[in-house]
């Protein structure tokens, strides 16, 4: 269905190629993985599939990529249109018209489909994706899972013979992604659809691969999942477990590795919960905020001690980012008090020196031309000695080229950064709101020792995420919101072990307090 | 019994609220402007959806006010003095020599006051039929009812309708990364921290919408050899158009110069967008209806200007020199009144919940 000869491809004025020689077939019915490092090509990968890549991006393709016997290098992305869907990350920003069911017919319009067809296309498609009862609404007045689903939806109406998704879940929290990814699986079996799929948790869908496209550095690896995660450099916490373990086969799933492999002889691990016992830097009493009739915030009562880590977790719009936004005084409280660093922070002068936060974006925080610009430009800003922030910077991310424009650099080096610009004015508190976005795993792990550190500096951490994986590795406590108000606060491990939801998948495998690979492996050597 | 509930066509509702505004604006009389915000309010109150843009009419009135009040303190402080009664006097600043014919200050008269207050309300009550329109019918939706040569002409409008309150959102999260950091958020130096990053997010923003539409298919059938005749008769038509309105206006023109050349100029334009719709490839999903709701909507929309244009003039620009109580003309205001009879005839637009939601509230 969808054959790559010999193709290489560079973008226009890049030294290196993004892709080298990649030779691969895609047979038609399958439901390919497409894993790898971040920047090592994957994106491209997916564009060239329906000719974004050259035709959209520039750029010089050798080689060829035929889908369904259609060279894309005589066929631009339009005239493909009807034989690939192509579902980008953010699927706001790819809407055209204002209403679900004017979205799901764009396609057809443009490919000049008989009325009728369409309309009897756009009822399947509703009823495919689950979307029925939302037909009438305005797009900008739907969730984020579900303006996913439409994007979906929206290349399907086509009738495509192949669907392209380049990280359709990555904006998503768990319980959407689950619904994206599961309609994703329905169409895979029931209309045969081939779907080329890139993905940062691959915890989320490996299971339901039946090839893994292993991206390095431009080259391409395709073979089953097991064979090709027996030693990628990316791969979720259960076959990490089992590479451990020496599991033949090697587990994809929480299921496999419960069904088919040996106990482990591992007493349950009872460890005392980390006592941290240092001062509260920042608290928030009955703290209450609302959005015109929408309660954001219904009395919520939480306090910071220095050198702890939180993970603050729920659904998108448990209220996550609005208690960031009042503990670092964006916001006035519409009812009770924020105390930061013994005052009040709402208007406060010397923010910058109190409470640091990394917004969702990084890239928001940073505007300056290069990295080293951007370091002194943070020192000038906070009124800080100079070369403070650098310093930081050496400290935490010592290989970042300080010449780079910022918007240049990986996502994880851009986090990286910013959490230097934000820490160079030393605050007792710093806040990351979903740090992990767009990091794969080895930039994840880089974190972890990170803020491990700035705990043990005596800095309050609290990072806002859905990746259970890296709150059981990172946070000492861990606080659950749920409509506004904290449902679960208290160590890791025990709230991680009270609900499924959010215990990780070591945990899942062996229970009896275990969270992590490191854990394990620490109790096995 | 009532129509089955379903979207008006969007042109309609359109032609009904420019109906309104002309209406507005050849008039200052205070009640005839009530009456005009009265009516508009009241169609857009029985026949508006659940979408968003169905608040429109109350953010343009808010922008009314506003644009009011700017021009009522402007009058005060920098008003020309006109004779009459003084209600109250401002401090008088003698402006430097290189500002005659400036004043500042001085004495406020009533007569002032309420000749602006006339011209205000009138520009208010336009802006608040713009914002009727916008609330029973998206500007998106009027865009989608364009003839299929139009189609790229739209298209750009949408994708620039969506830019101002796009940048609108990120340039607030931008000016909050900027106090996060401590960074002065107000003051010409922050203007560039503000304006690059948010014009840099609409470029990212709209080279990925391009990529969508692409792979989505737009633009497929274009290089076909559309319509080099239908260009031409476009051409020739806004040609003839153009002569067309040159020979009305200028008396000493032969006659044939006139109504003769608009007609063909009309007729010419109308096929060329005819034949050029066809050729455009694309076809239309649900495309709306157009029946006799539509026809008297349009009706109820032009009763009210063609009353006012062609009625007495006199009581529709009441004296404010020397100042008197408006009075209302019957003729007019029962005009006025015939544009809220979409608010009974117009069908209701179908609601945005869920099928068996509605048959449960409905039971």
């Amino acid at each position: 269905m969808i054959r790559f000869a010999s193709v290489s491809f560079a973008y226009p004025g890049a030294a290196a190629p993004v892709l080298r020689d990649v030779d691969l077939t895609i047979p038609e019915g399958e439901l390919s993985l497409v894993v790898g490092r971040t920047g090592s090509g994957k994106s491209t990968l997916l564009r060239a599939v329906n000719g974004l890549v050259p035709h959209f991006s520039g750029g010089t393709l050798t080689g060829t990529v035929t889908v369904d016997g259609r060279d894309t290098r005589t066929h631009p992305p339009r005239e493909l249109a009807d034989v690939v869907g192509f579902v980008g990350q953010d699927p706001d920003a790819g809407f055209v018209t204002d209403t679900v069911e004017d979205e799901l017919a764009y396609a057809m319009e443009n490919l000049g489909l008989d009325p009728a067809t369409m309309r009897r296309r756009v009822e399947d498609v509703l009823d495919l994706l689950g979307l029925a009862d939302l037909r009438g609404r305005a797009l900008s007045t739907l969730s984020a899972g579900q303006q996913q689903r439409v994007a979906v939806g929206s290349v399907l109406t086509a009738h495509p013979r192949v669907l392209v998704l380049d990280e359709p879940t990555s904006a998503l929290d768990p319980p959407a992604a689950e619904d994206v990814l599961a309609a994703l699986h329905r169409l895979v079996h029931d209309l045969g659809l081939t779907v080329l799929l890139a993905e940062h948790r691959l915890e989320r869908v490996v299971q339901y691969a039946d090839r893994v496209l292993l991206v390095t550095d431009g080259t391409v690896v395709s073979g089953t999942p097991a064979e090709v995660l027996a030693d990628a450099p990316v791969a979720p916490a259960v076959v990490r477990l089992g590479r451990l373990a020496g599991w033949t086969p090697l587990p994809l799933s929480v299921r496999d590795a419960r069904r088919a492999v040996p106990p482990l002889s591992l007493a349950p691990r009872s460890v005392t919960p980390p006592q941290v016992t240092g001062p509260v830097v920042a608290s928030a009493e009955r703290l209450s905020a609302r959005y015109g009739d929408l309660v954001a915030l219904r009395e919520v009562s939480l306090s910071l001690r220095t050198g702890e880590v939180v993970a603050l977790m729920g659904r998108n719009g448990a209220g996550k980012t609005t208690l960031f936004a009042h503990l670092v005084g964006l916001r006035k409280p519409y009812a009770g008090r924020v105390v930061v660093d013994g005052r009040d922070p709402h208007g406060r002068r010397d923010l910058a020196r109190v409470v640091g936060l990394v917004p969702q974006d990084p890239g928001r925080l940073l505007y300056a031309e290069t990295v080293a610009d951007e370091c002194r430009q943070a020192d000038r800003d906070a009124g800080l000695a100079p070369g403070a922030t650098a310093a930081v910077l050496d400290r935490i991310a010592p290989d970042l080229p300080r010449d780079r424009h910022p918007s240049d650099l990986s996502e994880g080096q851009r986090l990286a950064l910013a959490l230097a610009v934000v820490l160079g004015g030393e605050p007792p508190v710093v806040l990351l709101d979903e740090p992990t976005r767009g990091l794969d795993y080895a930039a994840k792990a880089r974190l972890v020792p990170i803020l491990r550190d700035l705990a043990a500096r005596g800095h309050a951490v609290v990072l806002s995420t859905h990746d259970v994986e890296l709150a059981a590795e990172v946070a000492d406590r861990t606080v659950v919101l749920a409509e506004g108000e904290v449902v679960a606060d208290g160590p890791t491990r025990e709230v991680v072990r009270q609900s499924p939801a959010f215990a990780p998948q070591v945990n899942k495998v062996l229970g009896g307090g275990w969270l992590t690979v490191a854990e394990v492996e620490l109790a096995m050597a | 019994m009532s129509a089955l509930p379903r979207h008006l066509h969007p042109g309609a509702w359109w032609a009904w609220s420019i109906g309104l505004g002309v209406a507005a604006t050849s008039t200052t009389n205070p009640v005839l402007l009530g009456l005009v915000l009265g009516v508009a309010g009241y169609v857009v109150g029985a026949r508006r959806s659940d979408a968003p843009w169905a608040r429109a009419y109350v953010a343009f009135l808010e922008l009314g006010v506003f644009v009011l009040a700017i021009r009522m303190v402007l009058q005060i402080v920098f008003g020309q003095p006109l004779p009459g009664r003084v209600l109250f006097r401002l401090p008088e600043v003698t402006p430097p020599d290189w500002l005659a014919g400036i004043r500042l200050g001085g004495p406020v008269t009533a007569e002032a006051v309420v000749g602006q207050l006339y011209d205000g309300l009138r520009l208010g009550t336009l802006l608040a039929c713009v914002g009727a329109a916008n609330a029973l019918a998206s500007p998106y939706r009027l865009l989608r009812s364009l003839p299929g040569a139009l189609y790229e002409a739209g298209v750009v409008v949408t994708v620039a309708l969506a830019f101002a309150p796009q940048a609108l959102v990120s340039a607030a999260a931008v000016r909050e990364a900027r106090k996060l950091r401590g960074r002065p958020v107000r003051g010409p130096m922050s203007l560039r921290g503000v304006v690059v990053p948010v014009l840099e997010g609409a470029l990212t923003r709209s080279v990925e919408l391009a990529a969508s539409m692409d792979a989505r298919g737009y633009g497929r059938r274009a290089g076909t050899p559309t319509s080099r005749l239908a260009l031409t008769g476009m051409f020739g038509g806004l040609l003839a158009l153009c002569v067309g309105t040159y020979g009305l206006l200028d008396a000493s023109t032969p006659d044939v110069l006139g109504f003769p050349a608009m007609a063909v100029g009309a007729a010419l334009l109308g096929a060329a967008l005819v034949s050029g719709s066809r050729r455009a490839g694309r076809t239309r999903y649900r495309p709306d209806v157009w029946r006799w709701p539509e026809w008297v909507v349009v009706a109820a929309g032009l009763v009210p200007p063609v009353a006012l244009l062609f009625g007495d003039q006199g009581p529709l620009h009441p004296s404010t020199n020397p100042l008197v109580a408006p009075e209302v003309p019957l003729v007019a205001a029962l005009a006025l009144l015939a544009g809220i009879v979409p608010a009974f005839v117009a069908p209701r637009p179908p609601s945005a919940l869920p099928r068996a939601a509605l048959r449960t509230a409905a039971a």
